[in-house]
């Protein structure tokens, strides 16, 4: 009985709405999230602190993923040099031969494929909704906490645990899974096929699997706290764009992620069981395998349902944080709120109808491709929309330049730069000719990779004070922004002309081909830039590290003058966020520069009623 | 005053958080088979495709699991009602059902074996085999909440709160949802033969 009664406390506690009648903070029985060390930063149930886990996790991986491309990147500008100097970390995988050191080129092939792995999963879907879906859902939405913390903080240890698997194959004697981000067929579901393909691609599937479940315990609850949990006057036409972006990519993944694992399990199936599912015909050392009748295009099929999707699930919560992080610091309402929400959901939409574009050299039906080319070019209206209203929102801004508003303009010139050359690789005509050389390489970096970069940077360096009471360094800042900004269209901006002239993606070395060797010194060049581009994110890291215990604290509740309601809470706010009852909400998140005949206002917080004057006025002209 | 004002109106709609979480997980799932589906079409469709008829015992276990389906929603409304005894009767009963249904299904697949259709070789039969057994790894999910349900009916107090109502019907509604996805899956099975 005791034990029932105390679980119903637990309810109670765990959605804080009741808990408004008895007063959140009321109940003394201890905040069991905060109680001990463990509690508090390992194991803690509490949204702020498991976003400062993701962030920091996230950024973990982003180093180890930066390094790797630099790897290959000096392996790709400089083939005959000496790696030798690598050997004490790669160990056997440079071969040292007359004393000149050669990267083994299985593990570029495993180099690129963890790249690719760490970066689009780990560091921009787990790092940044992740991070910031768990940061600003309840606090912007006037929550306790979100709807499950218990499941919150499984997704957590699910993404840890994920990366421990892919941290534990790199060091397999094997080599980790070297058969590219997207692991078709047959090289994932033959562990005799390479050998990256054998113990590697394992982890590699254990790992994602995992990282699978910890997407969809996220997802749920994103879902669950937005429809759920809204604070009072918190209707949807009043979140702030941040929220819509979360909740959608949410959505995304919820019904994307369990089609790749479905894939995921029948490689399994053909991996260990010996069905046939996606193998067909297949030789190895001139014995023919028994598995027939299979088909890797399905492989395909399966893996880009998500595939297309994923890269929308990055690129949203990037344009969320921009809208915020440009409204904000413009000092203008955002331009265009119900386009820009009806945007987010087109684009979520449509993701779902143009996987098959990934596949236009896969063997698909040319008239078939033509319904994806032409469902692919829509997306660019949407996308087109969100932009205008950026740099509308932009026009005759009263604009603060501080590094989160660098960022967040830096975003749009990266969303536009990437954007453009998508609608070329959309045509399939256009794509045929174009497929799998650095031209591709060039766009998607640009589009999801730097512009999902840059997304995250401005959410960093903006809500950094929402996370640790004090301020990141802006010089530095405005240092790093600058030196990724340019290094970033250093390194991408040639490969587009090496993407014209055919150059593949993928290749070990370019020496022995005409047409490619032309690009010895642009090869060079790029390798240069990313070194250096590198660098400055190290110069990041350094400022967050420094900042968390040494940056300028934050002394005023709402530093930048923003609306939402994160900023209403106590600087450095406990589990629960808010001391007393929530805020409740009474306008939507961008009342900024108000200047109306009755009232001239910088800005309003979402709190302040709505004073019958104002309301009156705003019948009459807005409506 | 306030306080009393605020009551509910942290919560956007009535249906509770846990509920809801739920059927999001439900969705979730439902793409995870609609892609299993899709595959067994595109597979048949590209040919080299064995075609079988289902062993009997798949038409057993649906009879269990519809059968099992129906005890746990009776066992439901009776604890609702207040009728613990028959409560207390229904719930193992749903148990028993549920570990029968999994046997079944295993009876299932080796009537396939004897029938010459393995894992290797064709993939119509694999194809069918990996889709039930992961349908059977969600009953087996199933399973663990009823056995939870059980030791709470057992354990507990004979009290019904609004809580434990909650905590049944949170069970009641998925062993529904893999009920129904059976009934798809047989269904489709059939209509693909």
């Amino acid at each position: 009985m005791a034990d029932l009664k105390h679980n119903e406390g637990l309810l109670v506690e765990e959605y804080g709405y009741e808990a408004i009648e008895d007063g959140f903070h009321d109940h003394h029985h201890g905040d069991k999230y905060q109680s001990g060390f463990i509690t508090h930063y390992i194991f803690s149930q509490d949204h702020k602190m498991i976003a400062k886990q993701f962030l920091i996790t996230g950024m973990f991986w982003g180093i180890i993923g930066g390094l790797m491309s630099l790897v290959f990147r000096m392996q790709l500008g400089f083939p005959d040099s000496d790696m030798s100097w690598l050997q004490p970390i790669l160990r056997g995988w440079i071969s040292i031969d007359n004393g000149v050191g050669t990267l083994d080129p299985q593990f570029y092939y495993a180099l690129v494929t963890m790249h690719g792995t760490i970066l689009v999963f780990f560091v921009l879907t787990a790092g940044l909704s992740g991070t910031f879906s768990n940061l600003l859902i309840p606090l912007q939405l006037g929550a306790r906490d979100m709807a499950s913390p218990l499941l919150n903080m499984m997704s957590y240890w699910f993404f840890f645990l994920s990366g421990a698997i892919m941290f534990a194959s790199l060091f397999l004697s094997t080599g980790p899974f070297s058969g590219g981000w997207t692991a078709y067929p047959p090289l994932s579901a033959l562990p005799q096929a390479s050998s990256g393909s054998a113990g590697g691609m394992t982890l590699w599937l254990l790992s994602l699997v995992f990282f699978v479940v910890s997407v969809l315990l996220g997802g749920i609850n994103y879902i669950t706290t937005v429809l759920n949990l809204r604070t009072k006057g918190m209707s949807l036409w009043r979140m702030p764009l941040t929220i819509w972006a979360f909740f959608v990519t949410a959505i995304l993944g919820l019904l994307s992620f369990p089609v790749l694992v479905s894939g995921f399990l029948l490689v399994m199936c053909d991996r260990g069981l010996g069905t046939s599912f996606f193998l067909d015909q297949i030789y190895i050392g001139g014995q023919a395998l028994e598995q027939v009748g299979g088909s890797p295009i399905l492989y395909q099929h399966l893996f880009w349902f998500l595939g297309h999707p994923e890269v929308y699930i990055i690129i949203l919560p990037a344009m969320g944080l921009v809208s915020e992080v440009l409204s904000v610091n413009a000092r203008k309402p955002i331009f265009g709120y119900h386009a820009m929400v009806l945007s987010i959901l087109a684009i979520g939409f449509l993701s779902f109808i143009v996987w098959a574009h990934h596949m236009f050299m896969a063997g698909v039906n040319p008239f078939i491709s033509n319904i994806f080319v032409i469902f692919t070019l829509i997306i660019a209206v949407p996308s087109a929309v969100k932009v205008f209203n950026w740099i509308s929102t932009l026009y005759k801004g009263n604009i603060r330049f501080n590094s989160g508003m660098l960022f967040a303009i830096g975003f749009v010139s990266l969303f536009i730069s990437g954007g453009l050359t998508g609608i070329f690789l959309g045509n399939s005509a256009i794509d045929i000719p174009m497929h799998d050389t650095y031209f591709v390489v060039a766009h998607f970096h640009i589009v999801m990779g730097v512009a999902a970069f840059f997304g995250m940077f401005a959410g960093v360096y903006h809500w950094f004070p929402k996370m640790y009471g004090r301020f990141m360094n802006d010089t530095l800042g405005k240092l790093h922004f600058w030196g990724t900004l340019i290094g970033a269209y250093a390194v991408f901006w040639p490969m587009h002309y090496m993407g014209m002239a055919g150059v593949p993606r993928r290749y070990y070395s370019f020496a022995t081909f005409d047409f490619s060797n032309q690009f010895d010194l642009t090869n060079q060049f790029i390798t240069i830039a990313a070194i250096i581009t590198f660098g400055f994110q190290i110069l990041f890291v350094v400022n967050f590290f420094y900042s968390i215990f040494y940056g300028k604290k934050q002394k005023q509740k709402n530093p930048y003058g923003a609306t939402t309601l994160e900023w209403t809470t106590p600087i450095d706010a406990g589990h629960g966020n808010w001391p007393g009852g929530i805020p409740t909400v009474h306008r939507w998140a961008y009342d900024y520069g108000k200047n109306d005949g009755t009232m001239d206002r910088e800005f309003i917080p979402q709190t302040e009623p709505v004073s019958p004057e104002e309301k009156e006025y705003d019948d009459k002209h807005l409506h | 005053m306030m306080a009393k004002q605020l009551k509910y109106q942290n919560t956007r709609s009535k249906v509770h958080p846990h509920k809801f979480m739920l059927w999001v997980v439900m969705s979730s799932l439902c793409m995870m088979f609609a892609a299993f589906s899709s595959f067994y079409l595109v597979r048949q469709a590209s040919g080299n495709w064995h075609h079988f008829h289902l062993p009997q015992m798949f038409y057993i276990s649906t009879a269990i699991i519809v059968l099992s389906t129906i005890t746990l929603h009776i066992a439901y409304r009776a604890f609702k009602k207040g009728n613990i005894t028959l409560y207390k009767i229904l719930l193992p009963i749903t148990l028993i059902l549920g570990i029968a249904f999994i046997i079944s299904q295993y009876l299932g697949w080796l009537a396939l074996n004897d029938m010459g259709i393995y894992l290797t070789g064709n993939a119509s039969g694999a194809t069918i085999i990996v889709i039930s057994a992961l349908h059977a790894a969600h009953v087996l999910g199933g399973i663990v909440a009823l056995i939870l349900a059980n030791i709470h009916a057992f354990a507990l107090p004979n009290k019904v709160t609004k809580f434990r109502i909650l905590r049944l019907e949170l069970t009641l509604t998925y062993w529904h949802f893999v009920d129904a996805l059976w009934l798809y899956l047989l269904c489709f099975f059939l209509v693909m033969q």
